[in-house]
């Protein structure tokens, strides 16, 4: 060995060069997680007395009762499902106008900026938040919970579509153009074509999304299965709730494979 | 040395990839060995150091019958079997050095590679091996920066470290142009004569073969048809090799067979599964 | 020809059997929809849904302007609004990341019994919304930001531990098998073969879920969970809308900054 090769090597820095830097972040992480743990005020005696809930949680959770509250769960399941879907249905049908206008390559200036900012709106507000309005609204029940859903269905369809609408292929688009057709014409012919496969699996997507959200929104009083989630956790009957915890876990897991299934087919 | 007797692998599906495979490796000898796509080039191979489990068969480095180790056994066995890959195959996300000190793994336990505290003897063994391949000055770039040719060469480096008393080479030129191949080629044999390490090429170029190795195995479906000094490689011989189909045409094939590729994947699985 | 002519005909004979199915389809999604929208009506009192234009304008006049000086009590809960979703976050990734190595096909111990068991707290997690997770730990251990940050992480286990654990699968195994070729045990496959693979991605679905996150425990104070949504509650309680609205403001505000945050640091990591 002719040439002394070093005899120590460190990795270096792969993110951020100046050390000064990463010592500085380093201690205010340090600082932020102290303080941020100090805010956490435990009641410990609530928290013993509330081991005990606990336990008859997970023994409501592992021996559900579904017979006592079952007018209740039935309703509000009921509620949910329907309420899931004909928000779905309306919410596509208004996001997909929506979604055309919030594309840059096919609409005029005034109405790209006019959609976008319906679903920067729509895409902003907490569906909770949104809830609320409604029912301040509307009244209390499944309506109120309807025009929520639809609302952020109407926000998250719009901005995807409209960015699958910017993604296509411009040549086919092209094509048609050079044929003289209309507006229309070319939205049907040049941009339907491309996008329908995604836009029926965002509709799925959006779907077992709606159902989750569903069994939340009933929280605020916006009707569906979380209004008796909400009264059985409110009355301590544990195994009520565990059963119907129970019925989302399975019905999302129900929606989430058969819309796998549903996707592949429709490609 | 190897010694390599009656090597057989049948897939689950049925296909057999290798039949009756014997041959012996001596020391410092490069063995170059050729066949269409499926021959059971890459099979063979990863028999030998069981990223493949052979099906029966002996494979014997220094008397230590490879296909009977037990795993701590076998990861003691694979540390001294370098092996350079034909995508080569590098942490991509990792520095150069990484790449390198990697083929010490077998050497260390965990939780020294794991804060990569390397002994001096290690580092400095490493920088000699990247100088040794021109790559000194990129010791801390990304395995992803590098080009082609230069991801090779850290590959050779990785299989260097490893102070392996065996060679095993997948296809080292078939992602690289022909200038660059050559050039690996060329580092690679040099590595072997310095070192008198014994090296298995599989290459699919069979100009490339000839030219480089000492010794050709020709492999056809499974099955060894030719043994011998690259000088007997005559038309005839290698007609028998890639069949009635014009020959030249046949080295341009690049992939091995899917059921290679699935029971590879397997086994890898089957060893990140007893974790 | 006359294969020719057979073709055709089958042809010609099932299009019109596959347009009818397409019809019959869209005919039973519309009335599916018909029969949803009733059920859903039912209880409906549309007396309360004619008035809503009013009710809007009523609610309108009386949220503007919002009432500025109510900020100075705003600080300190919306301090603890982001400390909830951060300290969640962190749970949720501590909890997630043996879950997403367990569920993970070509990284799980036992694809038989410990596979399922973490798919199912995956799937679990995911189905269950952070507002349910906070009612529940409210109720077990009482108000606080405590029940807020376990609700958070609960919920961001599920997110992290499938969008890592399709990552993990997604690894090039050719880089695995390099690692294994040098005689490295599990761990050090594990950690030289694996991990910085799905290091990008991991450092992408933390901080994204650490965005969502910002949004969801805003709201986790209307059942008690701490945070700014407590506020949110008691103003609207008392109906104090120019509060309400101040609130609404300020959380639009903190969504768009972590978005922000977000956006810049997945690009950063990218």
């Amino acid at each position: 060995m002719s040439t002394a090769y070093p005899t120590t090597w460190r990795k270096p820095p792969q993110m951020i060069q100046s050390r000064g830097w990463r010592i500085a972040l380093a201690v205010g992480a340090v600082i932020y997680l102290v303080l941020a743990i100090g805010t956490i005020e435990v009641n410990w005696a609530r928290v013993i007395a509330g081991m005990e809930r606990a336990q008859r949680f997970v023994a409501g959770f592992l021996q559900p009762d579904f017979t006592t509250r079952w007018r209740d769960i039935s309703t509000g399941l009921m509620e949910s499902l329907t309420m899931t879907f004909t928000s779905t249905v309306v919410g596509v049908l208004i996001s997909i106008p929506i979604g055309v206008g919030a594309a840059r390559n096919i609409a005029p200036q005034w109405v790209y900026y006019i959609c976008r900012s319906i679903i920067a709106i729509s895409r902003a507000l907490q569906e909770i938040i949104v809830a609320i309005f409604f029912v301040a609204l509307f009244g209390f029940g499944a309506f109120a919970g309807f025009l929520t859903l639809t609302f952020a269905t109407i926000g998250f369809i719009g901005k995807l579509l409209a960015e699958d609408i910017e993604d296509i292929d411009e040549a086919q688009a092209e094509a048609i153009r050079a044929t003289g057709a209309s507006w229309l014409q070319l939205i049907n012919y040049a941009i339907q074509p491309q996008v329908m496969p995604r836009l029926i699996g965002l509709s799925l997507y959006r779907l077992d999304i709606n159902f989750r959200e569903s069994a939340v929104i009933g929280i605020v009083g916006a009707g569906g299965i979380g209004a008796a989630l909400n009264t059985s956790l409110s009355r301590y009957e544990y195994s009520s709730a565990g059963a119907i915890l129970l019925i989302i876990i399975a019905i999302v897991m129900i929606a989430e494979y058969s819309s796998g299934y549903l996707r592949k087919w429709v490609k | 040395m190897l010694r390599i007797d009656g090597l057989t692998k049948t897939y689950k599906t049925g296909d057999k990839a290798l039949s009756n495979v014997s041959f012996d490796v001596p020391q410092g000898q490069v063995i170059g060995l050729i066949g269409p796509s499926g021959a059971g080039k890459s099979t063979l191979i990863r028999c030998i150091n069981r990223l493949v489990e052979p099906t029966s068969g002996t494979v014997r480095l220094n008397d230590v019958n490879l296909p009977a180790l037990r795993t701590g056994d076998l990861r003691r066995a694979r540390r001294r079997i370098g092996m350079i890959f034909q995508e080569y195959a590098l942490v991509e996300r990792l520095t150069v050095m990484e790449n390198v000190l990697s083929g010490r793994l077998g050497y260390i336990g965990f939780w020294r590679s794991f804060a990569r505290r390397y002994s001096s003897r290690d580092i400095a063994n490493a920088y000699r091996l990247l100088d040794r391949v021109g790559l000194m000055s990129h010791a801390d770039k990304r395995a992803d920066a590098l080009s082609g040719g230069q991801r090779q060469r850290v590959g050779i480096a990785r299989a260097l470290a490893q102070d392996p008393e065996l060679l095993l080479i997948d296809e080292p030129t078939a992602s690289l142009d022909p200038k660059t191949s050559r050039q690996i080629m060329r580092l690679i044999v040099e590595i072997c004569r310095e070192r008198g390490l014994p090296a298995i090429i599989n290459i699919h170029d069979v100009v490339l073969a000839q030219q480089f190795s000492d010794r050709i195995i020709g492999l056809q479906s499974g099955s060894m048809v030719f043994d011998g000094p690259p000088s007997g490689l005559t038309e005839a011989v290698l007609t028998k090799i890639y069949g009635e189909e014009d020959w030249t045409a046949m080295r341009k094939g690049a992939a091995e067979d899917a059921d290679a590729e699935a029971e590879e994947k397997m086994q890898a699985e089957k060893m990140l599964r007893a974790l | 020809m006359s294969i020719a002519s057979a073709e055709t005909q089958v042809w010609q004979h099932r299009t019109p059997l596959k347009r009818l199915m397409l019809w019959a389809g869209w005919l039973a999604c519309v009335a599916l929809f018909v029969w949803c929208w009733e059920r859903m009506t039912q209880r409906t009192i549309w007396a309360f849904v004619w008035d809503a234009p009013n009710a809007a304008a009523d609610i309108g006049s009386r949220a503007f302007p919002p009432r500025w000086s109510y900020m100075e009590r705003l600080w300190w809960p919306l301090w603890d609004t982001i400390n909830i979703a951060t300290l969640g976050t962190l749970l949720g990734i501590a909890m997630a990341v043996p879950l997403a190595f367990l569920a993970a096909s070509n990284t799980t111990p036992s694809r038989l019994i410990l596979r399922p068991i973490a798919l199912f707290i995956i799937v679990a997690s995911r189905s269950i919304n952070s507002l349910i997770w906070a009612l529940l730990l409210v109720s077990i251990l009482g108000p606080g930001i405590l029940a807020g940050i376990l609700a958070i992480g609960l919920r961001s286990i599920g997110f992290i531990g499938k969008l890592l654990y399709e990552a993990i699968e997604e690894t090039d195994i050719s880089q695995v098998e390099a690692i294994t070729a040098t005689g490295a045990s599990q761990g050090q496959i594990l950690t030289y073969g694996i991990v910085p693979q799905v290091l990008p991605a991991f450092y992408g679905i933390s901080v994204f879920r650490w965005d969502i996150n910002i949004r969801e425990s805003a709201i986790l104070g209307l059942v008690g969970a701490g945070g700014i949504g407590a506020q949110l509650n008691a103003s609207l309680n008392t109906l104090a809308w120019p509060q309400v609205s101040l609130i609404i403001l300020v959380i639009l505000g903190t969504v768009v900054v972590s978005e922000w945050v977000s956006a810049k640091v997945r690009h950063a990591v990218i």
